[in-house]
């Protein structure tokens, strides 16, 4: 097993190293001089040749990209073209809200999409599981922003029961934290409910023609404890990769989602850092999200073994 | 193509079997949504539209009325207008990064299949850019370039085109084993003649379900990346922007929104329908899967 993890992390090595090349050629490639912008309106050119020196900008780029990723290594993202301030320090501000509306989308998604699947594939064929099959289609083609306004039109501006947009700091107690984002993690959630409560419903009709649900039947267990105990157990690995998978769906989404709500996340981060085409700030959020991916993913290979024993490295 | 056809029907012609696919009702409703669509983004000038880009200080944010179906934007822009010309937007992200990722996939896919060494590395380039989440990948390669409609196909077909190839090298890889490849190459069949001859008829039901994903995905891509800023740039009204610019009088004004949303998502539906029947009919291998 521990050597199963270690080969799964070396093999996860030349990925992020890709990403780490990707992100860095980003910022050489990048128009425009960053070290003239970082010096201002009223520069002259020996201060922009000073920054450059400073920033050592004129080194090749195998050194420049050595500096970078041992800079990196020491949590060190650089400095924002417009506030000076540190990259890792701004990432770090915007954090809370977007990791409490991932993980609040997570919760809401499976507790909701496991039982919607699982009885949409006990009903088969009925009315009910083409209900199930219709709202997934629909999930995928209604954008979570698209149901993030209505969701604050229903339940914010006309029934008043939540917050309309913005976000509560966790300071202010976790329960107005939850309740600002409760709108937003079930629009962002969506999509993610659509994909969990087909993948469920799909590999819960292969399971319960298995021999073993029958003798279950045979014994006269109940029937709510074979559906959720013998066969939702043994959908468990296409389940978890489905949620590993989906969590790049889950990033886009936070994205526009924190947009929608004015919720001061990642997510407004990159897109003010867009439209101000501040470059060592994209290039730090999008580092963060794919090792986050990555690291998801390696997760939900381990978690394999969790669910189903059968599974032995 | 014979080959996965005859597992559903007796062989016919090419007429036989566009009847069938057309008697599947996702389909017929799919492809009816998207056709009317198509109408529209190529008649919009004649549909009782005005200059969508025409600014009008009188009509500012104006309920929808008889003069303007679908109401203004705040600045007095027809929103009617505005919508029917996004539609052109839309599809043409759609329907362009569909093709090129097709494309792409494929040339590499096929490739990466036949030649050990270039599979090797593309497949860890491929693993690389998975593992960015597409909509990121997207706004990395667009904030390198100016935001227009042909960088937002760029950047959307380079986040997709690795689904592709990850889907066309499983199944070459799959396709190079079976007896009648095998067959083909003890009688001296060339490599190009077994690809174009054998491998490639063989994978057009999987492209053709995943290239009509693949639109559905571009529009979506389109409209969030155009809704947050980076996309098409607010000259050319697209569905994504007309959102963004609603965005500060929503609560207000709620319909500046809704419109662009309901076209948006009926559309994606619509091409969602027809991969979803395609899948059904052309390969009945993945109906089981989700």
């Amino acid at each position: 097993m521990l050597s199963h993890i270690a080969r799964r992390l070396l093999a996860a090595l030349p990925v992020m190293a890709f990403v780490a090349l990707f992100v860095f050629g980003l910022l050489y490639l990048a128009p425009g001089d960053p070290a003239a912008i970082m010096a201002g309106d009223q520069a002259t050119a020996a201060d922009i040749a000073r920054i450059r020196i400073a920033l050592k900008l004129d080194d090749p780029f195998p050194i420049r990209f050595g500096n970078w990723v041992w800079s990196l290594l020491h949590g060190d993202l650089g400095l924002s073209l417009f506030t000076n301030q540190p990259v890792a320090a701004m990432i770090v501000q915007r954090l809370e809200p977007t990791y409490l509306l991932m993980l609040m989308t997570l919760v809401v998604s499976v507790t909701l999409a496991l039982p919607i699947g699982v009885i949409a594939a006990w009903k088969h064929n009925t009315a009910s599981d083409r209900a199930v099959m219709v709202f997934a289609v629909l999930s995928f083609s209604v954008p979570s922003f698209v149901v993030g306004y209505l969701l604050a039109f229903v339940f914010g501006l006309q029934l008043r029961w939540l917050p309309v947009q913005g976000y509560v700091p966790m300071s202010n107690g976790l329960w107005p934290a939850v309740r600002s984002l409760i709108l937003p993690a079930v629009a962002l959630g969506s999509v993610y409910i659509g994909l969990l409560a087909r993948i469920t419903r799909a590999t819960m009709l292969e399971v319960l023609a298995q021999d073993y649900v029958r003798t279950a039947r045979a014994k006269g267990a109940e029937e709510r404890k074979i559906l959720f105990k013998h066969a939702l157990k043994n959908c468990s690995v296409p389940i978890i990769t489905t949620i590993g998978s989906g969590v790049a769906l889950l990033i886009g989404g936070a994205i526009v989602t924190e947009t929608v709500f004015a919720i001061p996340g990642l997510g407004r981060l990159t897109v003010d850092a867009i439209l101000r085409r501040d470059y060592p700030v994209i290039q730090g959020v999008i580092l963060l999200f794919s090792f986050m991916y990555v690291l998801v993913n390696l997760l939900v290979d381990m978690l394999y073994t969790v669910f189903d024993p059968r599974i032995r490295y | 193509m014979t080959a996965i056809t005859s597992d559903v029907a007796p062989r016919g012609g090419r007429q036989s079997r566009l009847g069938q696919l057309a008697r599947n009702p996702s389909i017929a409703c799919g492809a009816a949504v998207l056709v009317l669509l198509i109408l529209v983004a190529l008649l919009a000038p004649w549909l009782g539209t005005r200059d969508p880009t025409a600014i009008s200080a009188f009509d500012r944010a104006k309920v929808p009325s008889a003069a303007f179906w679908f109401g203004t934007d705040m600045l007095g822009r027809d929103l009617y207008s505005r919508v029917l010309y996004g539609t052109r937007v839309s599809l043409i992200v759609g329907f362009s990064v569909a093709i090129g990722a097709t494309i792409l996939g494929v040339l590499i896919g096929v490739f990466a299949g036949f030649l050990p060494r270039f599979d090797a590395f593309v497949m860890r380039v491929m693993d690389g850019l998975m593992a960015i989440p597409s909509i990121l990948l997207a706004i990395a390669l667009i904030a390198l370039n100016r935001a227009s409609i042909w960088n937002v196909i760029l950047a959307v077909t380079i986040a997709e085109t690795p689904r592709v190839v990850r889907l066309i090298r499983g199944v070459v890889l799959f396709l190079r084993e079976e007896p009648y490849v095998e067959a083909a190459r003890s009688c001296g069949a060339s490599v190009p003649w077994i690809v174009f001859r054998h491998i490639l008829p063989n994978t057009f039901a999987p492209i053709a379900v995943q290239a009509t994903y693949i639109c559905a995905v571009a529009i979506l891509a389109e409209a969030a990346l155009s809704f947050i800023g980076a996309g098409v740039p607010p000259s050319t009204p697209s569905w994504g922007n007309i959102m963004a610019e609603g965005r500060a009088l929503w609560q207000i004004k709620p319909y500046i929104i809704f419109f662009p949303a309901l076209f948006l998502s009926i559309t994606v539906l619509a091409i969602n329908m027809l991969g979803d029947g395609l899948r059904d009919a052309l390969d009945p291998r993945l109906r089981k899967r989700v």
